[in-house]
C-alpha cells in the first residue's frame, strides 16, 4: 500500500539552531507510530510541520502523493486531524460546542451523532453542556481528543483513511484515561488511519505503537518495531538514564528506570 | 420556585443554560422597539403618544392643529435621523467590538479602549484642519465623504499596527496587546492635541465634537453613509462567525480545523476598522459599547458568534438610542456629549469585569 505521508530529509532551522535536522519518515495507512525523544529532541517541531503548520526549512512533505503545502486549509483539514498539546479556551463555550467544531460544515444530524460517538468515547458524554473552562486540565484535554475525533471521522467519509498527529495526547490524563487514549488511538488506526504520536511514556509507546521513531538533538536516532527499537543500551546513550527492560506474560516490552541507587535510598 | 434554584445550581456549577436563539432575537427586537418609541416621544420639544401617529403620518387626525407641523418637523428633521444614526452606530460599535473580542480571543479587547477609535478620530480631525486649509480648499465639497474615509484609514491603520507589534509567530500577548493600545491611543491624542493647537475657532469646534463624542449632527446624508456599511458588516459577519468560533481555539489548532486563519484575520481586522471609522466620523469616540454588549450577551446566550454578532448589534442598537436619548434629557435643554455617558457607565463595568476575571487572566 502506498503511504499516507513522506518526509523527505525535513529541516528546521529557526535564528541559526537546528531544531530538526535532515529527518525522513513515512507512514502508511494503519500504522500507529509512537514519536519519543528526551526534551528538546524536536518531537513537537517534527510533529507541526508533519501538520503543515510550520514549513520546513529544507526538504519536502508530502500528504497522500500530494505536497503538503499545496492543500488549501479547509482540504488539508479533512486528510489529517492534529491534537496540539496545550489548548486554551477563554470564552464559556460548551464541551458539545467545541466538539462540534470538528465537523466543520456537516450535516447537522450526521454531525450530532458522530459528536455523541466522540464525547462517549472519551467518557464525556455526561459533561457534554459544561462550559470547557470550568473542567480540569485532563478533562479538557479529553474534549478536544473528541472534537480531533470528529474531523477525522468527517474527512475519512468522504476521502477514505487520513492522518491523525496527537502532539503529548496524555500529558495531563489520568492513568486510565491514558490508556483509553491510546487506546481509541490505536482502534483508529486498525480501521486504516495513520496514527502519528509524540509520547512520552516508552511504555505506553511500546505497549501500543507499531513501530517507534527516537529523536535526538533534533536527529533520527532510531526507527523501528517496538522491541528492537527500544534497548537499554540506547536509553542509556539518548535518555541517560540506566534502565531495565522485561517482559508481560504476552511478549510486550517494558522498561523500569534504574536511577534509585539503593545508596540513595537509605 | 423550585426549578429556578435547581437552575441556579446547575449554572454555579458550570452548566450552561442558553434561551432559545429565536427567543433572544425577538425579545432585543422587541427592546429595540421600545427604545426607540420612547425616543421618538421624549427631548426638548416632547412630543406625546397620542400625537405621535398622526405626526409619523400613519393615522389619526391629519389637521390635529397647530402642534402637528412642529411635531413634523422635530421628527423628520431631527429626531428620527438622530435615533437612526444611535441605533446604527450602536450596533456597529457593539459588533466590532464582539469581532475583535473573537479575534484577539479575549474579552477586554475594544475598539475605542485600545486606540482604534482615537486613530480614526486623528485621521477625522487631520481631514477637516486638511479641508479648512488652502491647499485642501478644493476638497471641501466633499468632506461628507473624505471624513468617513479617513476615519476608516485611520482606524485600520491603528489596527493593523497593533496586530503585528501583539502578535509573534500565531500567538497573541494579550498583555502587549493591551499595553501597545495604551501607547497607540497616546500618539493619536497627541496628534489630535497637535491638531486642536494649530486649529483657527471654527475647527476647533468641529474638533471638540470628536474628543467627546455627540449624535447631534445625524443628518440623513450620515444615515445614507452608515447604512450601507452596516448591511455590508452584518453580510460579514455570518460569513466569518464560525471562523471566529473555531478561533477560540487558537491559531494553529484553527488551521489545523479547517480554517484559512490568515484571510479571516484580514476580513476580521478591515470589517473592525471599517465599522468603528465609520461610526467615529458620524459620532465621534464612544466608547466601552463594544465592550459591555457582547460580554454580557456572553453571560445568556453564550460565545457562539452566530448569534452573538447579531444579538450584538440589536442589544448595541438598544442601548445606544437610550444612551442617546438620556444624554439629550438628563440636562436639558442642554445636552450632554454622549461619550461621557457611556464612559461614565461602562469603565466601571470594565473594572468589574476586570475584578471578576484577576484570577484567570494572566497578563
Amino acid at each position: 500500500m502506498t503511504a499516507i505521508l513522506e518526509a523527505q530529509s525535513v529541516s528546521m532551522v529557526v535564528g541559526g539552531a537546528t531544531l530538526v535536522d535532515g529527518i525522513d519518515l513515512c507512514v502508511a495507512p494503519g500504522e500507529m507510530v509512537a514519536i519519543v525523544g528526551p526534551n528538546g529532541a524536536g518531537k513537537s517541531t517534527l510533529l507541526r510541520m508533519l501538520s503543515g503548520d510550520l514549513r520546513p526549512t529544507r526538504g519536502q512533505i508530502r500528504l497522500k502523493q500530494r505536497d503538503i503545502e499545496s492543500y488549501p486549509p479547509r482540504l488539508l483539514a479533512f486528510h489529517r486531524a492534529m491534537l496540539s498539546q496545550h489548548v486554551n479556551v477563554t470564552f464559556p463555550f460548551t464541551v458539545e460546542e467545541i466538539v462540534h467544531m470538528g465537523a466543520g460544515d456537516a450535516g447537522r444530524a450526521a454531525a450530532q451523532r458522530l459528536v455523541d460517538a466522540a464525547l462517549g468515547e472519551v467518557d464525556l458524554a455526561h459533561f457534554s453542556q459544561r462550559q470547557l473552562p470550568t473542567l480540569s486540565g485532563g478533562e479538557q484535554q479529553r474534549a478536544h481528543f473528541a472534537r480531533v475525533l470528529v474531523q477525522l471521522a468527517c474527512g475519512e467519509a468522504q476521502h477514505g483513511p487520513g492522518l491523525l498527529l496527537l502532539d503529548e495526547p496524555t500529558s495531563s490524563l489520568d492513568m486510565r484515561h491514558q490508556i483509553d487514549l491510546v487506546e481509541t488511538a490505536k482502534r483508529r488506526a486498525q480501521n486504516g488511519t495513520a496514527v502519528i504520536a509524540v509520547l512520552h511514556d516508552l511504555n505506553l509507546a511500546m505497549r501500543f505503537a507499531d513501530r517507534i521513531v527516537l529523536l535526538h538533538r533534533g536527529k533520527l536516532a532510531v526507527d523501528g518495531g517496538r522491541s528492537d527499537a527500544i534497548t537499554a543500551e540506547t536509553i542509556r546513550r539518548i535518555f541517560e538514564v540506566d534502565v531495565k527492560i522485561d517482559y508481560t506474560d504476552a511478549g510486550v516490552p517494558f522498561l523500569l528506570p534504574q536511577t534509585m541507587r539503593p545508596a540513595a535510598v537509605q | 420556585m423550585t426549578v429556578l434554584t435547581e437552575g441556579n445550581a446547575k449554572r454555579r456549577s458550570g452548566y450552561a443554560l442558553r434561551p432559545p436563539a429565536s427567543l433572544t432575537l425577538i425579545c432585543l427586537f422587541a427592546a429595540l422597539a421600545g427604545a426607540a418609541l420612547i425616543a421618538l416621544t421624549v427631548g426638548a420639544a416632547g412630543i406625546p403618544l397620542a400625537r405621535l401617529p398622526a405626526a409619523l403620518g400613519l393615522w389619526g387626525d391629519a389637521a390635529a392643529g397647530p402642534s402637528l407641523a412642529r411635531d413634523q418637523l422635530v421628527l423628520w428633521s431631527i429626531r428620527i435621523p438622530r435615533i437612526g444614526a444611535a441605533a446604527m452606530i450602536g450596533a456597529l460599535l457593539a459588533a466590532s467590538g464582539a469581532i475583535m473580542q473573537g479575534l484577539f480571543r479575549n474579552p477586554l479587547a475594544d475598539p475605542a479602549l485600545v486606540g482604534v477609535s482615537s486613530g480614526g478620530a486623528l485621521a477625522a480631525a487631520a481631514a477637516i484642519v486638511f479641508t479648512d486649509s488652502q491647499i485642501g480648499q478644493n476638497f471641501r465639497f466633499m468632506q461628507h465623504q473624505l471624513l468617513p474615509i479617513a476615519a476608516f484609514a485611520g482606524s485600520l491603520a491603528t489596527t493593523v499596527i497593533l496586530y503585528s507589534i501583539a502578535s509573534r509567530s500565531g500567538r497573541t500577548s494579550i498583555a502587549i496587546f493591551l499595553l501597545a493600545g495604551i501607547a497607540i491611543a497616546a500618539i493619536a491624542n497627541a496628534g489630535i492635541g497637535l491638531l486642536v493647537f494649530i486649529a483657527d475657532d471654527r475647527q476647533l469646534r468641529d474638533i471638540t465634537f470628536w474628543l467627546l463624542g455627540s449624535l447631534s449632527g445625524a443628518t440623513w446624508p450620515k444615515l445614507a453613509t452608515l447604512a450601507p456599511v452596516l448591511g455590508l458588516a452584518a453580510i460579514a459577519c455570518l460569513s466569518i462567525a464560525r471562523g471566529l468560533d473555531v478561533l477560540v481555539l487558537g491559531e494553529a489548532e484553527a488551521f489545523h480545523s479547517g480554517v484559512d486563519v490568515e484571510r479571516l484575520k484580514r476580513i476580521s481586522i478591515v470589517l473592525v476598522s471599517a465599522m468603528t471609522g465609520v461610526a467615529v466620523s458620524v459620532c465621534g469616540v464612544v466608547g466601552f459599547i463594544g465592550i459591555v454588549v457582547p460580554h454580557l450577551l456572553r453571560l445568556v446566550i453564550g460565545p457562539a458568534h452566530r448569534l452573538l454578532l447579531p444579538a450584538s448589534m440589536l442589544l448595541g442598537a438598544v442601548l445606544l438610542v437610550g444612551a442617546d436619548t438620556l444624554a439629550r434629557t438628563i440636562v436639558a435643554p442642554a445636552e450632554m456629549p454622549i461619550g461621557i455617558l457611556t464612559a461614565a457607565i461602562g469603565a466601571p463595568f470594565f473594572l468589574a469585569m476586570l475584578l471578576r476575571q484577576r484570577g484567570l487572566v494572566s497578563l
